[in-house]
């Protein structure tokens, strides 16, 4: 499935199918509420994955300067997680 | 751009709100005869249990004589500047996050509004975030008081962390952006074929012609993996490809040492992209397609740049000064080096067809100071 649909010549995003994809991805986190799936790693044993050397954005303001300055050199964007969250384990 | 500028204010943990802290950042652009620095101040606060506020203000300050300008225009000097605001909510495992960010610049003026929600997940273990903004822009055009042209911009993003184990965390990001509007640069030209040229250089220019729309996706993946000795080892990864036929690979390898109250970081990226269909080096001429640009960034093109770090941490936890628990400093150099595959330098004034490809070298710093309290 793409939430993306050819119309002539340009791609735009079908929008239907967006949506759809996103109630999967929300029924998906509702189901994960109700059931019992044991975490394999138990909220002790992150304390390395709280070490601030494992942070994904350590430190947001360099790399929010970084991400402009390659949008501006190169033809490509998006796709760097800076909203992808973190790891819950402070 | 400014849509991710602002998602990246959206650093929050779900169901935890990101900590307090304050960073104040100097940064030199430095390469092809651009000069670009200044400054940005970001500040986040928590306001009672549920809420946490950020806000940043940043500047550019640019001196351009790049290869683009030295061919068709004059040097110049200007000055952007941006500033954003931002909530998180937190609710049980659920974050919600609202923001604006402004950018203006004497032709341009961008508004962004950003939405987007986290839900932690399997006892916090993965972390599924959602996200959207909208982007408002105006385009103008200097020396040109009635040149206007609106251009909307979106971005739809998902995203996925995973804690795999007790070393290991991943995240995957897929972002659809769709572009609708006025996407050229007002500035730059196009070289044709021109065998009547005076000048006996053979070619002349005209102005660029972009499509309206551009719709790009974005496929990241990103693993951070903790070493036995306490380091750290990040790898990642992006494809990414839009409607103008642009495709590239982005791979990067990071690596973390602490040692002491110092944290050392290296850092190597590579970037390989397709030019867009419009794009050419050489028309053969005037009109001679639809659409015309001879943007280097729209180039086929290939970019190194390999990173240094250094962080010093003067204040920590068993210190503090007064209401503030820990301090860094932090000084960085990104050494960027682009081969355009496709992309003349004229600056070399060999005859048509025997000019050198272009490539570039810059260099970035960066310097700042951050405070937890």
């Amino acid at each position: 499935m793409s939430i993306l649909t050819r119309y002539g010549d340009v791609m735009r995003p079908n929008f239907r199918q967006f949506f759809q994809v996103l109630l999967m991805l929300l029924l998906l986190g509702g189901a994960a509420g109700c059931s019992n799936i044991e975490p394999w790693v138990k909220p002790y044993e992150r304390d390395r994955l709280a070490d601030p050397i494992m942070a994904l954005d350590g430190d947001p303001v360099s790399s929010q300067y970084l991400q402009h300055v390659y949008e501006a050199r190169e033809g490509a964007r998006g796709g760097e997680g800076a909203a992808g969250g973190g790891c819950g384990c402070n | 751009m400014l849509a991710a500028l602002l998602l990246g204010l959206a650093t929050a943990q779900a169901g935890v709100l990101p900590e307090d802290r304050a960073d104040i950042l100097y940064h030199l652009y430095d390469g092809g005869g651009v000069e670009i620095d200044g400054p940005s101040l970001l500040v986040r606060k928590k306001a009672g249990k549920n809420l946490s506020l950020v806000g940043n203000y940043y500047v550019d300050m640019v001196s351009s004589a790049s290869i683009d300008v030295v061919t068709t225009a004059s040097p110049y000097t200007e000055e952007r500047k941006q500033w954003s605001l931002g909530a998180d909510y937190l609710r049980g495992d659920t974050t919600m996050r609202v923001g604006y960010t402004s950018s203006k610049e004497s032709d341009y003026d961008a508004n962004t509004y950003s939405f987007s929600a986290s839900q932690d997940m399997f006892g916090a273990l993965t972390t599924l975030t959602l996200s959207y903004a909208l982007g408002d822009d105006t385009v103008g055009k200097s020396g040109d008081p009635t040149f206007k042209r609106e251009l909307d911009k979106q971005t739809y993003g998902i995203g996925l962390t995973q804690i795999f184990t007790k070393n290991l965390i991943a995240t995957l990001n897929l972002e659809t952006m769709t572009d609708e509007g006025y996407l050229n640069n007002p500035y730059r030209s196009v070289r044709y074929f021109d065998a009547s040229d005076t000048s006996g250089r053979g070619y002349s220019f005209e102005e660029e012609l972009y499509p309206n729309t551009r719709t790009s996706n974005a496929l990241g993946i990103r693993a951070r993996y903790f070493l036995p000795y306490r380091a750290a080892v990040e790898g990642e990864y992006r494809f990414f490809t839009d409607t103008w036929d642009i495709q590239s690979h982005t791979a990067s390898i990071t690596y973390v040492h602490p040692w002491r109250d110092y944290t050392f970081e290296s850092k190597f990226r590579y970037h390989d992209q397709t030019g867009a269909h419009f794009y050419r080096d050489l028309f053969p001429r005037a009109g001679a397609t639809n659409f015309r640009g001879r943007d280097k960034e729209l180039s086929p093109l290939t970019s190194y740049t390999f990173r240094l770090k250094a962080s010093y941490a003067f204040l920590n936890d068993n210190e503090s000064w007064g209401f503030i628990k820990k301090g860094t400093v932090t000084a960085s150099i990104d050494m960027l080096y682009v081969d355009y595959h496709d992309f003349s330098d004229l600056t070399a004034l060999a005859p048509l067809g025997a000019e050198p490809l272009y490539s570039l070298d810059a260099n970035i710093f960066q310097l700042y100071f951050s405070f937890w309290y």
